[in-house]
């Protein structure tokens, strides 16, 4: 059954193997020399202004193919249920090949167990093996990416560490599980892309967050958090809050708002908040502080109470949060997996 | 003597539509069994259930004592060849002998083989560029080279042309004389049927109408035509089949152990084919029964 089965897949296996060469010829070469360049860069800056204009610039230029491997590594699973899950019992069925192999000497529940194992074994292994490449080649740019891009935010953190074999081995499974209810191949593969991208939304956006309590905790206002300090035409000052947080870089935050001293929610991050009290005529806000810098004025800000609310979770829970949603990922597949061996016992014909 | 196929109530329902129903035969073996029936009679659906590839609805069945597709034993035992006789196109012909071999204890590659080459088969031909007839050959090497018990068989020859379809039956025929085991063959023409078979089962609508051994049912069945009668006349031994009538005379089919002692019949013997083309009429003749009464009135 090995044989037969690596026999009907080999085909894939070869193109999928080609192509992580191919990956692998494009991310090691190119990987060292980022490593490189990070490393020099990073020495040559002394204070932390001019780290912060080196990382900028150091993403700027590698921000294409950081895109594009994390793209790579997104899409992999879907391709995967799509093109090796959905098929992998339609195309008998839709042949009628299964009343062949069917009534051989081998009863189904292990044609099937040989089929899962082998192609899911080497889908995942694939998606792993590139899931890590990619990891390995971004550590560098994932340490400077700027907001939105950076390791726990939700689209960098379902295409590093571990998870992408998670997915992979879930799609798979799904588009099996798929093919076998509607028993048709290309509505098995609509349907798979469609279940697959539905959970794949929901999951970061419902799911993750939760995994682990968020931490909520307030921050001084600071260069870090403050877009900007500006005045309005009707001389009202006015706060823009970042989603970042000081001394916490990478974290995830799932909300950021701007609070005054009676603890009032004036407005989240992004929105323009009115900062009452504080005088942009004169004094620390006045027009001769803003020439140096806004740091005495966060000050003023900071004293009369005004401060950053945050929910968060921290660049450090990256592990543990990819640990825990892997093994979501493992326990749907293995329940699948169970549902395929019931159907194929009853139902199928 | 013990049966390859026994069935007690056995039913297969699809939603609301019963494709088999209240189906209970006893095949012995060593016999070339001939299952026929008009299309969507349910011969597939019986034949899939002999196999396992279906549950059944009501009632069981058996098939060389034991449950179908049970386990690899079992497995062993049956070999199937599947409507349209399929195979993998991608594969050559020297792989699905090489997959038999693996997926078969009892594997007889020697004969395999040789059935190929006797066949003027190119081994490293691929199965999906291969003609019909060619095609149903590979499926029924395979069915073969398991050396099961009982060979199922369901329509093999239903796309194939006529010289192929003799071929076929032959190549059939000499495996079941050589290697001594059981088969069941549908088919919805009788002709296929008739030079193979010695065993025959008749299902229409669902239903089995009739299964005995060819020569058996050909001794207990009689056409007789003679001046017009109604059927309540004829002696209760007789029962009848199909009927027709014109004006002034009658024709009956009937199934009788008895000799037939009245007179005015003049006795025709049935060849199959008359044989099963009457227990297809007797479903039409039941669609038919209020006109009939109309008329007799």
């Amino acid at each position: 059954m090995i044989w037969l089965t690596w026999r009907q897949f080999r085909g894939a296996a070869l193109m999928t193997s080609l192509l992580l060469v191919l990956l692998a010829a494009v991310l090691v070469p190119t990987g060292s020399q980022l490593a490189a360049d990070y490393a020099t860069g990073i020495a040559s800056c002394t204070r932390g202004e001019e780290c912060l204009n080196f990382y900028d610039r150091f993403f700027d230029a590698y921000q294409t193919p950081f895109l594009a491997g994390t793209l790579v590594v997104l899409v992999l699973p879907a391709l995967v249920g799509l093109f090796w899950g959905a098929p992998l019992i339609t195309r008998e069925l839709e042949a009628g090949t299964h009343l062949l192999v069917w009534n051989q000497g081998i009863t189904r529940t292990r044609w099937l167990a040989v089929k899962l194992a082998l192609t899911g074994l080497v889908a995942a292994t694939a998606a792993g093996i590139s899931g890590l490449a990619v990891t390995w080649w971004s550590g560098p740019l994932d340490q400077s990416a700027p907001e939105g891009f950076a390791l726990m935010d939700p689209l960098v953190f379902s295409a590093r560490g571990i998870i992408p074999l998670g997915y992979a081995a879930f799609a798979f499974v799904l588009g099996v599980t798929v093919g076998m209810f509607v028993k048709r191949t290309l509505a098995a593969m609509a349907l798979t892309l469609l279940v697959f991208a539905t959970i794949q939304i929901a999951v970061p956006l419902l799911v993750r967050p939760h995994l682990m309590p968020p931490v909520t905790s307030a921050f001084e206002l600071a260069r870090e958090n403050v877009d900007m300090f500006g005045v309005r035409r009707d001389g009202m000052p006015t706060v823009n809050l970042t989603a970042t947080i000081p001394g916490h870089t990478g974290a995830w935050v799932l909300s950021s708002e701007l609070v005054d001293g009676s603890g009032r929610t004036i407005a989240a991050s992004g929105e323009e908040a009115i900062v009452e009290g504080v005088s942009t005529t004169s004094g620390p806000c006045g027009p001769q502080q803003a020439r140096q810098g806004m740091q005495t004025c966060l000050a003023e800000l900071n004293r009369l109470g005004y401060h950053q609310k945050a929910v968060y979770q921290p660049l450090e829970r990256f592990w543990p949060m990819q640990a825990i949603e892997a093994g979501i990922y493992a326990l749907l597949t293995l329940g699948l997996t169970w549902l395929c061996f019931g159907w194929i016992r009853r139902r199928l014909s | 003597m013990s049966s390859v196929l026994e069935a007690q109530g056995l039913g297969k329902r699809y939603g609301r539509r019963w494709a088999l129903r209240d189906c209970t035969i006893d095949i012995p073996d060593g016999h070339v069994v001939g299952l026929v029936g008009p299309n969507g009679a349910g011969k597939t659906t019986l034949l899939k259930l002999a196999t396992g590839q279906l549950e059944p609805t009501t009632g069981g069945l058996t098939v060389l004592g034991g449950r179908p597709a049970a386990g690899p034993a079992q497995l062993a035992k049956v070999g199937f060849v599947a409507q349209d006789t399929p195979v993998y196109a991608g594969l050559s012909i020297a792989e699905h002998l090489r997959l038999g071999a693996r997926l078969n204890t009892g594997w007889d590659a020697v004969m395999a083989r040789e059935r190929i080459a006797r066949l003027g088969l190119d081994p490293a031909h691929r199965a999906g560029k291969l003609s019909g007839g060619q095609r149903a050959q590979l499926a029924l090497t395979l069915g073969l080279a398991k050396r099961p018990e009982l060979l199922i068989l369901d329509e093999p020859v239903a796309s194939l042309d006529p010289l192929a379809r003799r071929e076929f039956l032959q190549g059939l025929m000499e495996a079941t004389v050589e290697h001594e085991f059981s088969v069941v063959l549908s088919s919805h023409l009788v002709s296929d049927l008739e030079r193979t078979c010695d065993y025959l089962i008749v299902l229409v609508d669902s239903r089995v109408q009739i299964a005995g051994e060819a020569e058996h049912l050909l001794a207990t069945h009689h056409r007789l035509t003679g001046p017009r009668r109604d059927q309540g006349t004829l002696p209760a031994d007789q029962h009848v089949v199909s009927a027709r009538h014109t004006d002034r005379q009658s024709t009956y089919v009937i199934r009788t152990d008895a000799p037939i002692l009245d007179p005015a019949w003049t006795i025709s013997r049935l060849t199959l084919e008359d044989l099963v083309l009457a227990y297809m009429d007797t479903s039409a003749a039941a669609g038919r029964r209020p006109a009939a009464l109309e008329v007799r009135r």
